[in-house]
């Protein structure tokens, strides 16, 4: 029974098919929220199935000079690592499904992963706007990376554990802590832009430049995975962001109606709306900025981003020192 | 990376009309960059020859979706020049007004396309939005909101009515306080700076020496404007300021546009203040006399410079037709010297160019006569023109400075 669970853990729920649904679903509010703050009407709730629906029935067309084998895996790769990410997450209490010591790590490093198979994908498909785009997704990654890393590690140095889980534990028993990771908390949702290529960082996929970035071959159900990937990637994201800074709604006391205990459930709706407030946020952020260029992508993460999140180390270290001895 | 050669067209995403340029990438960097227009031409001048004046005028409204009333004004002055028409003063008003909507709505809609380009749609779906206002106005003055078709030999086809005023003055308001808004973003808007400023720059020399015309001649302290310097319509009974910016570089462009703007609105209302009555048309004979004649026209890209030949009939024997695109084009590769690939869309974009209007058949002289005759050298050219200005238009030019080079 125990394989029955895990089983049903990673495929249906908080797994795959969930993730997949939610993913469209934070697209579409992601989408529509863009569209209002640009005072357009936005598409309707069902245009992100649409279009994958339409992707996948599209031809997928395979560039003769490209290696079809690395071609095709590729974004299978970028939805596996996303959805293993996901799994060590704490959602709705302190608990994640799966958790070990250093697990933080880990889970950044899924998420570093699916912007290498961006760049191999682009590589592989030896087109000349692809590989443009391919170096860029590198190029940046080396920008965004290291403040991003910094930024979401510093509530761990507070905690004093390398787990998500502990680290969950540790801030809903003391909530105000969490307001000294503020600084942390803002180089990370900028920081993460940059990893899902959105403005103003969404220079690999500069449609203006290089028509589809890395993903100008790509047609077809391997687009449609990408996509997918993607949607996902920015749930991950939004999720790992609330566990780690907005850590609040967690291990709340039972709370029973008609003798159910709905507690999780509630928790699990404090969950959904803390996403949704981040994905808020990157979408304003997405409406108010142009594109910035490679090089001024990376004179900013360096020259702003890294420094502040070094000061947000320095904090994090000497109120360990104050606070808990 | 290696050296790379990447097309940016004559088909790409960023590209609204077919135009080619091959580009020499060292990774981000432009190495070399050969620019090649032609793909859109229409035979448009030849077409011409064989309609008559009135059908010509619908013919050229149609080489520009965007200043169509440009080019039609620009040929029309040419040929009501021949004709020796009397013009109604307010025809030449209602034209003015009609010529300063339109500078409007395309200096609104290059906003928007400025703003794509560097990846603020915001930007974009916002002026766009705005852009709809003018748009009414033109249509509720003209009847279309592109193609207007409202001039004629010897005037305009439709008179405007004073409600019509009212409702133009009111929608003018509107206007002006988003463009206020406007220039705020672009003088204030970090990453729109970044990605504006210090960008494409083009020397004040170069743009003396390249010929550049309008906003981008202007970002580039070249202080000319057709509206001013050679008054055509309306515009000798207008007071306005022209736009003159030294930044050399995009955000120069934009900030010479969007004042622009507000000149555009002052001129509106001044026009709609002052508007006399009378007729807003005259009779012109179908034959036009023989004889020759130049129009000038600052559209809202530049320059615009319309040739007509008649021949005594109801057609023009040559009609010539040189867009300001062509005036701006050369500079392009200028400006994109050791610049970024990412720079490319909005560099090009920022002399707002149009190349279905600049499509023009090109012939050199060496081609068809190669005997010394027919070349004029740049002395006798200039000395020609500043005679000419002398006795047909009154204007003295013989001071103006040119460079030494020449």
């Amino acid at each position: 029974m125990h394989y029955v669970y895990d089983l049903f853990c990673i495929l249906v729920f908080p797994g795959l098919i969930f993730l997949s649904i939610f993913g469209v679903i934070a697209e579409f509010i992601d989408r529509k929220l863009y569209a209002r703050m640009q005072n357009r009407m936005g598409p309707p709730w069902f245009q992100p199935v649409a279009d994958f629906i339409k992707l996948l029935a599209k031809e997928e067309l395979i560039p003769e000079e490209a290696d079809a084998r690395m071609f095709k895996v590729l974004p299978v790769f970028a939805v596996a690592a996303v959805v293993t990410a996901f799994l060590y997450i704490p959602l709705w209490n302190t608990t994640s499904l799966y958790s070990f010591n250093g697990d933080i790590i880990v889970v950044l490093y899924l998420l570093t992963l699916p912007t290498l198979t961006f760049f191999l994908a682009g590589w592989y498909s030896t087109s000349l706007y692809a590989t443009i785009g391919a170096v860029r997704t590198l190029t940046q990654l080396f920008a965004y990376e290291v403040p991003l890393f910094m930024g979401i590690l510093c509530p761990a140095i507070l905690a004093d554990s390398w787990s998500l889980e502990a680290i969950a534990k540790f801030y809903s028993e003391h909530p105000w802590y969490t307001l000294f990771n503020l600084l942390g908390f803002v180089v990370s949702i900028i920081a993460v832009q940059g990893k899902l290529e959105r403005i103003p960082f969404d220079i690999p996929e500069a449609e203006t430049e290089i028509v589809g970035g890395t993903f100008t071959e790509y047609s077809g159900k391997l687009l449609a995975l990408f996509r997918m990937a993607i949607d996902i990637e920015l749930i991950v994201c939004a999720a790992l962001l609330a566990a780690v800074f907005l850590p609040f709604g967690l291990s709340m006391a039972p709370i029973t109606i008609a003798g159910l205990d709905i507690e999780p459930a509630v928790s699990f709706l404090i969950f959904l709306v803390k996403i949704l407030a981040i994905i808020f946020v990157m979408s304003l952020i997405r409406s108010i900025f142009a594109r910035l260029r490679i090089d001024q992508m990376i004179d900013f993460c360096w020259k702003y981003l890294a420094p502040a999140a070094l000061v947000q180390i320095l904090i994090s270290f000497i109120l360990k020192g104050i606070l808990i001895r | 990376m290696a050296k790379v050669t990447i097309p940016i067209g004559p088909q790409h995403p960023a590209l609204k009309e077919p135009a080619s340029f091959n580009i020499t990438l060292d990774g981000e960097k432009i190495l070399d960059m050969i620019v090649k227009v032609g793909y859109n031409h229409r035979g448009i001048e030849k077409a011409c020859e064989q309609r008559t004046y009135i059908q010509d005028m619908y013919l050229i409204e149609r080489i520009c979706g965007i200043c169509s009333h440009t080019h039609s004004t620009c040929f029309i002055q040419a040929v009501e020049e021949i004709a020796g028409v009397q013009m109604p003063k307010r025809g030449l008003y209602i034209r003015t007004l009609v010529a300063e909507l339109e500078r409007i709505h395309s200096h609104l809609l290059w906003l928007g396309v400025a703003g794509h380009e560097v990846g603020f749609d915001t930007l974009l779906m916002y002026s766009w939005r705005d852009r709809e206002i003018v748009m009414d106005l033109l249509a509720m003055l003209t009847g279309n909101r592109v193609n207007y078709a409202i001039n004629t030999i010897g005037g305009v086809r439709r008179d405007i009515t004073p409600e019509q005023i009212k409702t133009t003055l009111a929608q003018v308001d509107v206007l002006e306080e988003r463009t206020k808004y406007y220039i705020q973003v672009a003088t204030e808007e970090i990453t729109l700076i970044e990605r504006l400023s210090k960008v494409g720059t083009l020397s004040h020399d170069d743009a003396i020496r390249l010929g550049a015309v309008g906003p981008t001649g202007r970002a580039s302290g070249a202080d000319i404007d057709v509206r001013r310097d050679d008054p055509y319509a309306a515009y000798a009974d207008l007071s306005f300021k022209v736009c003159v910016d030294n930044h050399n570089d995009v955000l120069g462009r934009t900030i010479v546009r969007v004042s622009e703007l507000m000149e555009s609105y002052k001129m509106i209302r001044q026009l709609l203040k002052n508007i006399p009555e009378g007729p807003v048309v005259v009779k012109v004979p179908r034959k036009i006399p023989a004889g020759e004649a130049l129009s000038r026209y600052e559209a809202p890209r530049g320059e615009d410079v319309h040739y007509v030949k008649a021949n005594g009939t109801d057609k023009p024997e040559r009609v010539r037709v040189r867009a300001p695109t062509l005036a701006n084009v050369q500079a392009v590769a200028a400006m994109l010297k050791n610049g970024y690939l990412a720079d490319i869309p909005i560099v090009v974009a920022a002399i707002d160019p149009c190349f279905s209007c600049t499509d023009r058949m090109m012939v050199s002289m060496k081609d068809v006569n190669a005997s010394k005759e027919n070349v004029i050298d740049w002395k006798t050219l200039r000395k020609y023109s500043i005679d000419w200005y002398r006795q047909n238009r009154g204007l003295d030019l013989s001071k103006i400075k040119i460079s030494k080079r020449w």
